[in-house]
Formats: structure tokens, C-alpha cells, sequence
């Protein structure tokens, strides 16, 4: 049985990834470029060198920490649209502690992800809390609590943090950075960190919180059926908060490895980075799950790197990529390939018979 | 004329053939029962009908001729409505924006409501259905959502009506309705295929009905050639005892005492109203009454999932009515919800997690913070061969289990908790006869090992057979106890209907 879930939800994502390539390459051709030629230096110019395949997995890093945020939250039956605010916070909590402490090398280096992952957990807190005491819609007070975020870390860099005459706060030390040389080299000195082993572990992690742990059990108990979980006694309040505090330090994790790993500094933002929002495209391509998550963000990765590269070698605008990823994610979510799936069998059955 | 012949039908499932080369012969004009255990294979055939499941094998032919149904609309098109066992009303929507749904007849493009509310009200009429078109789904009795669910099949023209476990969830004076509608239907020429546990409900309207056990055709027969035990034994495959076996009662300490309770609806109305209730160890009090007149919201309180206004709870001599749902299943409740699946199952989860939805967080189901889902296997394997519920294995989703048999694994995670006091809301609701006549026994035994059980049935039957003592509910009080031994339907219905004893 959940063989053939399994099954199938792999096969609905690689449908979906297909049709949706197909759409880029007919927007392609409409604009009057050659579709081929993208593809082939898309994926070319994202794996087949050592630097650039670090730096495909440096933009898979957050990625997949986002997407498992989001992934945990819905799992508990909740909608964390406000990955994008928690990543914020916790760039400045960890950029504060990177800049503003004095610790040795590796030990820096650890307390400021953990602060990190914290700060994201207290902007997850918040909503989680209102919608667990007050049952305000999480959805909203996310949406508000990443404006928050955007215009309060703005306003700290602007008048608090930047160096005299910039837009930017001074850089983190080495010893609070998560980028080392060994894997620099291994990657012919791109910018790949740390960040990605924590975020294989914290997909580990994931996966035993959800399915090993009595935690885990009311959390999935709670999101698939609160009535149920009430009636046996399962805290649904409690595990909402806790849910929404466990995502919130997912996405705070991604963005301390952001901070600590890839800028080392904060500049004044217009805009949100869509790292976050993304993190919603991954959980929904990776189906919820630590090991779809990760081959999701994966792909996002390659796709969004690669189409820089693409942009060079083919001419191809990057945007032309973004609407491949908005096509993904509009088969995934609109179950397209099950409805082809059985489009086919009535078909077959009908000549059949 | 044959309305429908469904030829060699097998359908699989993984781990189980639901449907194992089942011949089915309806013909025009008749109400065809389908009979048969829990898990025998009833649900998938009808979906089969109506174009939900495509078979492995076999042919259908509808008036004779061979047809492909591969969905619900192609079922519409050839006449076929289907009232399934949970209602899909939108709630928000009126009756006819329900009953027009998916097949909006528009003139220039807009739909016109007036015109679809006559055709409605007429359809009602006409087959005395009793339905409000401009009511809102919410608003309504389940009573009269299946009623309008019936006129959702009218109005797309069906004339062959599959009627899945209508009665299941409808109280006597509903279920008397429902059959006068279906002997109307019958009259204005439909034809009914009616799947049903109740075999009184088969002996008093049906003309022919067809036995189904473990996915294969055992027997069509007429119903006036057959009687209640005979086709109890043909379904189940053994003689099945209508009676309970009991001893007298032999009462205890009190295990429940509730005092002036009083339990306010989210309207601020009192449903349960200066309600007072003692059951003793060793004891079955049975709770007689119509639907909603505070049966439901008085276990809501006692099981904590409903705010007490006032009064007092006490279990074992101990206020339980502050403790919350927690404290109160580990004071020793045990609680079977009269909605399997608002309250009683997590669908999406396994059989197994099921099987431990309040004990998970205890030896030796986990150690320290980590779940042990070797041992929760184990003990859901236990559960499952006990109870005899029907399934692949223990990790088979709820979801896919045959209604009847997720309401078994409910009984068994509930019993085999062994709690003071068992609270069997609806205990049998949609359980085949072999199955009742087994949960029955399981209820007894549990009330002979000095426990006490609180039991609220909308089928005077059952109240009549396990109680040792009856408490009529009315309006959110107790207006009366009777003993079961000497009352008489009469009686009850009377003091269910609100007159008091002495105003007899
Ligand atoms: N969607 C499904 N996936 C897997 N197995 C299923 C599915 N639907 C039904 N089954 C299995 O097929 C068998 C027949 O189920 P069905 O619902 O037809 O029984 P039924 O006769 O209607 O029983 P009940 O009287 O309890 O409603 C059961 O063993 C059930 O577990
Ligand atoms: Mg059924």
C-alpha cells in the first residue's frame, strides 16, 4: 500500500518535471530562442564541473532547509508561508553573534547557526501562538510577520549595523563562518559551506522526529485529524505552537547558513530573496518527505544556478526558468499526471473490452 | 426487463480480491438487497456500478445492454445515482445549489435558480421527500441531508438508485420514512439496489436479495421465501443468536456520578440541563432517547471534550469534570464515539497507529521519547485476530477498511484498554449481525468484570437487550429510568417523546 503511494508520487513529480520542461522550451521557442541549446547549458553549466557543481549545491543548501520547514509545518496540518520572515531574523541573530561576540573559531561557528535556528523559532512561535490560542489564520500572520522581518532587519542595518557611507554591516570574522577550506578545494573554490551537511542532517533529523519519535506521532496525528487527536487526549494546541517553532528553526537554520555560509554580511533588502517561498515549491514537489525534499531542492538548485550560466552560454533570460519552476509546481499541485494516469488506463480498459 | 446484470466482477485490492467473480441480477422495478459481512465486498461492488473502481474482470449490462462505466458521470448518463454512506453536501450552499452542483442547466449562461427551485420542490412532492430547497446543508437534520442526496439522483434523471447503508445513521423514525420513500420510488418505477445490515429492513421491503461473503455470491432469494435467521445464516455462514446471554446485574461501588450538569452548545443554549446520572460497577445503564436532546454533548463533557457551564462529574469518587481528555482516559474512561471518523479514527494513519491512539506515549509502546512500532504492530496484530477485523495486515491505512470493520477496530482499541467505565456511543452503528451478536458479548463480559458501561443507542433493540437499567434523556434531562425486563416500546417511546412517568 504505502509502496504504491510511494511509487506513484515519484512518478506523478518526474511527470510534472517533465511536462513543465516542455512548457519552458515552447516559451522558449515563442521568445525566439533555442530550446536545446538552454537545456544542454543549463544542466551542462551546473554539474559537469567541480566549481560548478559546488555551487549548485551551495544553492541547494537553503533550499532544502526551507522546504523541509515547510514540509514539517504542513505535515501538522499548517501552512508556513512565513519561511521567508524566520530566514530574515535569523540572518540578523546570527550576523549580531558573528559580529558582536568574541568566541574561539569552531565554537563561534556553532553558537551563531544555533541562534540562528532559534531567532526562526521565536518567529515561528508567534504564529503558531495565535492560531493555537486565539485561532487566528497562520497564513496571515505569516504573511505579516515576514514584512515585519524584512523592514525591521532594514531599519537595524541602516542605522545600527552598516559601516560608515554603505548599505552593508561589516563581515563576519573566520571564526563564526561555516566555510572551510577543504571543501572550498574539494570544489575548486566555490562557495559551498557547511550548511549542507546540516541540512542533510536536519533531513535525518526530520525523518526520525516524524516517524521514530511519541512527538512525531501526535504532530502527524494532529495534522491529519485534530478531532481525532483531541479526542485522544493529545494536546492539539501545544503541538500546533511546537510545529510551527520546529519549522521556524528549520527555516532559521537555512538562513544562518546563508549569513554564515555565502554573504558573511547583511545588506539593506528591497525584496524578499524567495529562498522561503520556494521552500513551499520543494515540500510540494518532494511530497512532505525528508528524502523528496532533498531531490527537490536539488533540481530547484540546478535549475536556478544553472539558468545564470544559461543566460551566458545561450542568451536565455533566467526568467524563462522561473516559469519551468511555476510550471512545476502548477502540475504537481493541480495532480495533472493522475489525471493523464487514468486518462491512459480508461483507454487501454476501453480497447480492452 | 433486467435493470442491470453485472457479469463475472473481480476487483482487487492490494492484498485482498474485494469482488470475486460476483454475478448480480436486478431486475426493473424491484428493490434488490445486498447483504452480507463486514469487508464482504458491498461498498466495492456498488462503486464498481457506479463507475468509481474499474474491475479487473467482468462485464456490465444496464437494460440489457453491455456498457463501459468508467465514471460517475458516464454512470449518470445511463441512469445511475448513487447515495453514498457519508454525505458530500457543501455545507455553506442551500439545497439546490447542492442539488444542481455538476450539472447546472444555464439559459444564456446563467443558471436560472428559480426555475431548478420549482423542478426541486415538484421532485419532493412528488415522491414525498419532504425537502426544503432554500435550507441551507448545514441547517438541516442527516435525516434530511440524505433525503436530499436522493433528490440530487432524481434530478439528474436516475431511475436505477443504489442506496449504500442508508439506515446506518438514521433513527427510527427516520429510517420509517426513508422506507415509505423508497416504496414510493418503486411506484413511480425506479428500481433500488439497498445495501443494509438490518435484516427487518430487508424482510419489510425488499422483494429479492443477494448474499455476498468474503467477496463471493453466495445466494440470491426471494425474501418471501426466507426468514431473518435464514439469512443471517447464510451471510455469516453459522447460526447467529439474536438474543444476548446475561446474568443478572450485580451492581457495585458508583463508578460515574454526574450531578446538575450543565453543558452550553457554541449558541450558549443548554443541551445538557441540571442532567443527574449514576452507573455502578458491574452494571449497563442504557440512554434512550431521540437524537439531540444532549446525548452527544453529555459524553463530550464527561470525556472532557466539551467545556462543563456547572454541575459536577465525579469518577471513582474523584472530580474529573477539570482534569481534561488526557487525565481523564488515564482515570480509566474508555470512550467508543458515536463518529468513527470525526473522532475515532486518524484515516491516514495505519491500522496500527490506530490501534494505540491513547496509549502511545506509554510502555512498551515507546521507550523514553522514541516509539517502539515494533510493539504497537504486535499488539495491533493481537487486536486485529480478537476482534476478527477484516484486513490485508495491521498496516493497512484506516482509510481503506470497510466501514464496518473500522468501527470493529475501534471497539477492540477501546475494550482492551479495560477501562472503569466504557462509554459505547452507537456501539454497533453499521456492524453486520454476526458482528453485533459478537460486540454484544465482548460489552457483557466487560460489564461482568466489574466495569461500568454507559451506553447510548439510537436502536431501542440494543438499549432493550444490553441494559440492566434504562435512563430516558429528554430535552437535556433524565425524565425517567425504567427496568428493561418489564418496559415495553410503548413506555419508552413515551417517556422519549417527553411525558413524564406520572403523567403517563
Ligand atoms: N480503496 C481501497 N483500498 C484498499 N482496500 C480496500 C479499498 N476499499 C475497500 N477495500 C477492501 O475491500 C474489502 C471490501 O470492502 P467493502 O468496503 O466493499 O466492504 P463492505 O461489504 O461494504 O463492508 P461494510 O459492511 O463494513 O461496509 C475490505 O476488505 C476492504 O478492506
Ligand atoms: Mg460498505
Amino acid at each position: 500500500m504505502s509502496q504504491l503511494n510511494k511509487q506513484s508520487t515519484i512518478v506523478t513529480a518526474l511527470i510534472s518535471i517533465f511536462l513543465a520542461m516542455i512548457i519552458g522550451s515552447i516559451a522558449m521557442q515563442v521568445a525566439g530562442y533555442n530550446p536545446f541549446a538552454a537545456y544542454q547549458a543549463l544542466f551542462v553549466g551546473s554539474l559537469f564541473q567541480a566549481f560548478d557543481l559546488g555551487e549548485t549545491i551551495r544553492t541547494t543548501t537553503p533550499l532544502i532547509l526551507t522546504g523541509l520547514a515547510v514540509a514539517i509545518a504542513f505535515r501538522t496540518g499548517l501552512f508556513n508561508i512565513g519561511v521567508e520572515g524566520q530566514m530574515i531574523v535569523a540572518q540578523l541573530a546570527s550576523l549580531l553573534v558573528g559580529i558582536k561576540l568574541n568566541l574561539p573559531p569552531v565554537l563561534h561557528m556553532i553558537v551563531a547557526v544555533l541562534v540562528g535556528g532559534i531567532a526562526g523559532a521565536i518567529w515561528g512561535f508567534i504564529p503558531g501562538f495565535l492560531k493555537a490560542v486565539r485561532g487566528v489564520n497562520e497564513v496571515i500572520i505569516c504573511i505579516m510577520m515576514n514584512f515585519i522581518a524584512l523592514y525591521l532587519s532594514n531599519v537595524l542595518v541602516r542605522n545600527w549595523l552598516s559601516e560608515q557611507g554603505t548599505d552593508s554591516t561589516p563581515k563576519i570574522p573566520e571564526s563564526a563562518s561555516l566555510r572551510v577550506d577543504f571543501l572550498s578545494e574539494m570544489f575548486d573554490s566555490s562557495r559551498v559551506h557547511l550548511g549542507i551537511i546540516i541540512a542533510l542532517i536536519m533531513a535525518f533529523v526530520m525523518y526520525i522526529l516524524l516517524w521514530k519519535t511519541k512527538r512525531g506521532y501526535e504532530l502527524r496525528a494532529v495534522g491529519y485529524n485534530p478531532s481525532a487527536a483531541e479526542y485522544a487526549g493529545i494536546n492539539v494546541k501545544r503541538n500546533i505552537i511546537l510545529s510551527m517553532v520546529i519549522s521556524g528553526f528549520f527555516a532559521g537554520l537555512a538562513g544562518a547558513g546563508e549569513l554564515l555560509g555565502t554573504q558573511g554580511y547583511m545588506a539593506i533588502q528591497s525584496a524578499f530573496t524567495g529562498i522561503g517561498f520556494d521552500g513551499i515549491a520543494v515540500a510540494l514537489l518532494g511530497a512532505n518527505t525528508p528524502i523528496g525534499v532533498i531531490l527537490a531542492a536539488l533540481l530547484f538548485g540546478v535549475l536556478t544556478y544553472g539558468s545564470q550560466n544559461m543566460e551566458h552560454v545561450a542568451q536565455v533570460p533566467p526568467e524563462l526558468i522561473r516559469v519551468v519552476v511555476a510550471a512545476i509546481i502548477f502540475f504537481v499541485a493541480a495532480n495533472i499526471s493522475g489525471i493523464l494516469l487514468g486518462a491512459v488506463k480508461k483507454k487501454r480498459r476501453a480497447k480492452e473490452s | 426487463m433486467n435493470a442491470v446484470e453485472m457479469v463475472g466482477i473481480t476487483k482487487r485490492f492490494p492484498g485482498i480480491v474485494a469482488n470475486d467473480d460476483i454475478h448480480l441480477t436486478v431486475k426493473q422495478g424491484e428493490i434488490h438487497a445486498l447483504l452480507g459481512e463486514n469487508g464482504a465486498g458491498k461498498s466495492t461492488l456498488m462503486n464498481v456500478l457506479f463507475g468509481l473502481y474499474q474491475p479487473e474482470e467482468g462485464e456490465i449490462k444496464i437494460k440489457n445492454k453491455k456498457v463501459t462505466i468508467t465514471g460517475p458521470t458516464v454512470a449518470n448518463k445511463l441512469g445511475i445515482g448513487m447515495v453514498h454512506q457519508h454525505f458530500m453536501l457543501v455545507q455553506p450552499f442551500t439545497v439546490t445549489e447542492n442539488i444542481i452542483l455538476g450539472d447546472e442547466r444555464t439559459s444564456s449562461g446563467f443558471i436560472d435558480y428559480k426555475k431548478a427551485e420549482k423542478e426541486i420542490q415538484q421532485l419532493s412532492d412528488q415522491y414525498g421527500l419532504k425537502v426544503d430547497p432554500r435550507a441551507k446543508a448545514s441547517e438541516i437534520s442527516v435525516g434530511m441531508q440524505q433525503r436530499v442526496e436522493i433528490l440530487k439522483t432524481l434530478y439528474r434523471g436516475a431511475d436505477i438508485l443504489i442506496f449504500d447503508e442508508p439506515t446506518a445513521v438514521l433513527t427510527p423514525q427516520e429510517i420509517e420514512e426513508l422506507i415509505e420513500i423508497m416504496r414510493n420510488l418503486i411506484k413511480e418505477g425506479k428500481t433500488i439496489i439497498f445495501i443494509t445490515h438490518k435484516l427487518k429492513e430487508i424482510m419489510s421491503v425488499c422483494d429479492r436479495v443477494t448474499v455476498i461473503r468474503r467477496g463471493k455470491v453466495i445466494d440470491t432469494v426471494n425474501v418471501a421465501d426466507t426468514d431473518e435467521n435464514e439469512l443471517a445464516a447464510l451471510m455469516v455462514g453459522r447460526e447467529v443468536s439474536f438474543e444476548v446471554n446475561k446474568e443478572e446485574a450485580k451492581p457495585g461501588e458508583k463508578v460515574l456520578e454526574v450531578k446538575s450538569l450543565v453543558v452550553e452548545d457554541h449558541r450558549g443554549i443548554h443541551v445538557v440541563d441540571g442532567l443527574e446520572l449514576e452507573v455502578r460497577a458491574g452494571e449497563v445503564v442504557g440512554i434512550a432517547g431521540v437524537d439531540g436532546n444532549g446525548q452527544s454533548e453529555l459524553i463530550e463533557a464527561i470525556t472532557g471534550l466539551m467545556p462543563v457551564k456547572d454541575g459536577l462529574i465525579q469518577l471513582n469518587g474523584k472530580k474529573i469534570n477539570i482534569l481534561g481528555t488526557r487525565k481523564i482516559i488515564e482515570a480509566g474512561v474508555g470512550h467508543i464515539p458515536e463518529d468513527r471518523h470525526k473522532r475515532g479514527l486518524v484515516l491516514d494513519f495505519s491500522i496500527s497507529e490506530n490501534m494505540v491512539l491513547q496509549t502511545y506515549y506509554k510502555p512498551p509502546f515507546s521507550k523514553g521519547l522514541i516509539m517502539q512500532y515494533r510493539e504497537v504492530d504486535k499488539y495491533a496484530t493481537r487486536l486485529i485476530e480478537e476482534y476478527d477485523v477484516r484486513t490485508p495486515s495491521q498496516q493497512t491505512l484506516a482509510r481503506s477498511l470497510s466501514g464496518g470493520n473500522q468501527q470493529k477496530a475501534i471497539i477492540a482499541r477501546e475494550i482492551d484498554r479495560n477501562p472503569n467505565l466504557l462509554i459505547a456511543a452507537q456501539p454497533t452503528r453499521g456492524l453486520d449481525v454476526g458482528a453485533i451478536e459478537f460486540i454484544h458479548q465482548r460489552i457483557i463480559e466487560h460489564r461482568d468484570k466489574g466495569k461500568a458501561v454507559l451506553l447510548v443507542s439510537f436502536e431501542l433493540d440494543e438499549i432493550l437487550k444490553l441494559s440492566d437499567r434504562i435512563a430516558v434523556i429528554y430535552e437535556g434531562k433524565i425524565i425517567g429510568w425504567v427496568d428493561p425486563k418489564t418496559t415495553t416500546e410503548e413506555e419508552l417511546g413515551l417517556l422519549m417523546a417527553g411525558r413524564s412517568k406520572k403523567e403517563g
